[in-house]
């Protein structure tokens, strides 16, 4: 566990992969306990954090959590709910009586078609992935102009870390979707500099060294 | 299967046909990453056996009926390209094809930890470029590689590997004329990292001491090309240097 150390290179686990001895830390998501030791069960970095041990992937699949943030696009439509992609396995619905205006029963399809865009945020999801949405809250509303862009789950941390910058940067309304889908409004120039370096991200992001690269190109506004 | 008296496998020095020596494996290559669209995906070179796999998913199993409440369905579509022998294959399933994506699916269901994601269904896509022998093998190698690659949690990866007997000699990885004129095939599909077996098949006859020593062949070569896994998955993300 010696590369676990503040400072130490970060350590690319594969699974199955031994991670060494673990007495008294408490193990994360993609670490299990196995009959050979503490193994990892995902493909990614090995990372500490107040005593836990945890693999963060190199990719992944988004698995919504209640409460999350997201940007869905409507899939398809039925007489009292809509059904949303929300870039993960499953579809979420989204039922006429959580959406922000007044739906009358076979309605909905004149308030919101496929293919357009909300924000919502998830209001329950159980064990089998059925997932419900709701578009009541402060700022949940139909996505009408803007770009989405998309970025890969295990690198959203580092987009919320460098947003400041980039909404400076690109003179640009952006949201970030826990889901990966990142919704970018302004000028053409401002979205081709935040997309540019969303997708840099996605690229590079698990580098060594990689943010410090992104900051570097959003200050100079060459991403 | 069954050997051919009239066929010799084996040069008078022991070695056989192709130079190798009994417990020698063909070269292997392995890559990760080849496929950009595929969520993982994984390319495995074994001797003139090539093959290529994709994965998707998770994703919402269809139809219905196929969904599972308490853990995800592994959707594995082994195939041979038309090209890959030389007679013409004839495209689509037919029932070897189906028989090695059943046992495919079942292997790695041992690895794959399916109970994370009920209801949903991983596509494996295992499409064989070129064919020599041992392809289903071939195949397994490189879809536990595309499934790490995915990022789907997994408690080990597998390793295809395969030993046979010909002219009364335990050999590991048979080539195509010892497949066809050999007397025992056993294709193995080995946990590296704990030893356990996800999957064994057997065509033709070998005796109690001839299983052990193919089983211990089967070892040896999966903890070769175990490495070789290992290396093809590191270098994909260190720029190579793993290896």
């Amino acid at each position: 566990m010696s590369n676990l150390e503040v400072g130490a290179e970060q350590r690319l686990v594969i699974p199955g992969e031994s991670i060494g001895d673990c007495t008294g830390k408490n193990l994360g998501s993609g670490v299990a306990s196995a009959n050979n030791g503490t193994i990892a069960t995902r493909l990614g970095y090995l990372k500490e954090n107040n005593g836990t041990i945890h693999v963060v992937p190199i990719n992944a699949a988004y698995m919504p959590r209640s409460g999350d943030l997201i940007v869905g696009i409507v899939e398809a439509v039925q007489n009292n709910l809509w059904f949303l992609d929300v870039n993960g396995p499953f579809n979420a619905l989204l039922p006429m009586s959580l959406a922000p205006w007044k739906v009358e029963f076979g309605d909905a399809r004149n308030h919101m078609d496929v293919g357009e865009a909300v924000l919502a945020r998830v209001q329950e999801v159980d064990e089998c992935h059925n997932l419900v949405c709701t578009m009541k809250g402060v700022g949940l509303r139909k996505i009408a102009e803007g770009h989405i862009a998309s970025v890969s789950i295990q690198h959203l941390p580092m987009v919320k870390d460098i947003l400041g910058d980039l909404k400076i940067a690109s003179d640009c309304r952006i949201i970030v979707g826990d889901n990966g889908r990142v919704w970018v409004d302004g000028d053409g120039e401002g979205i081709r500099l935040a997309v540019n370096t969303l997708n840099s991200i996605s690229k590079t992001g698990h580098i060594d060294g990689a943010k410090a690269l992104i900051e570097a190109t959003i200050v100079g506004g060459v991403a | 299967m069954g050997g051919y008296g009239d066929v010799k496998l084996l040069n008078d020095d022991g070695s056989r046909l192709d130079g190798r020596a009994i417990d020698e494996m063909r070269p292997v290559e392995i890559r990760a990453g080849v496929l950009p669209v595929a969520d993982g995906s994984a390319y495995v070179k074994h001797g003139l056996n090539e093959a290529i796999v994709a994965v998707y998913g998770p994703m919402e199993a269809h139809p219905r009926r196929i969904q599972l409440q308490d853990q995800a369905v592994l959707d594995v579509r082994y195939n041979m390209a038309p090209f890959s022998t030389s007679d013409r294959i004839r495209p689509g399933f037919n029932r070897r094809s189906r028989e090695i994506s059943k046992v495919t699916a079942e292997a790695l269901s041992s690895v794959v930890l399916v109970e994370r994601y009920p209801r949903s269904k991983i596509r494996v896509e295992i499409e064989i470029l070129s064919a020599e022998a041992g392809t289903r093998c071939v195949g397994i190698t490189a879809a536990a590689v595309a499934l790490a690659d995915a990022g789907i949690p997994m408690r080990d990866l597998l390793v295809g590997v395969a030993a046979g007997k010909v002219e009364d000699t335990v050999v590991l990885d048979l080539d195509k004329a010892e497949d066809n004129y050999g007397q025992a095939d056993l294709p193995m599909g080995i946990m590296p990292a704990t030893g356990e077996i996800a999957f064994m098949q057997m065509d033709g006859d070998l005796s109690m001491d001839e299983l052990n020593t193919a089983v211990e062949y089967c070892f040896k070569g999966a903890a070769d090309i175990y490495e070789l896994q290992k290396a093809a998955l590191k270098d994909r993300y260190n720029g190579g240097d793993s290896q």
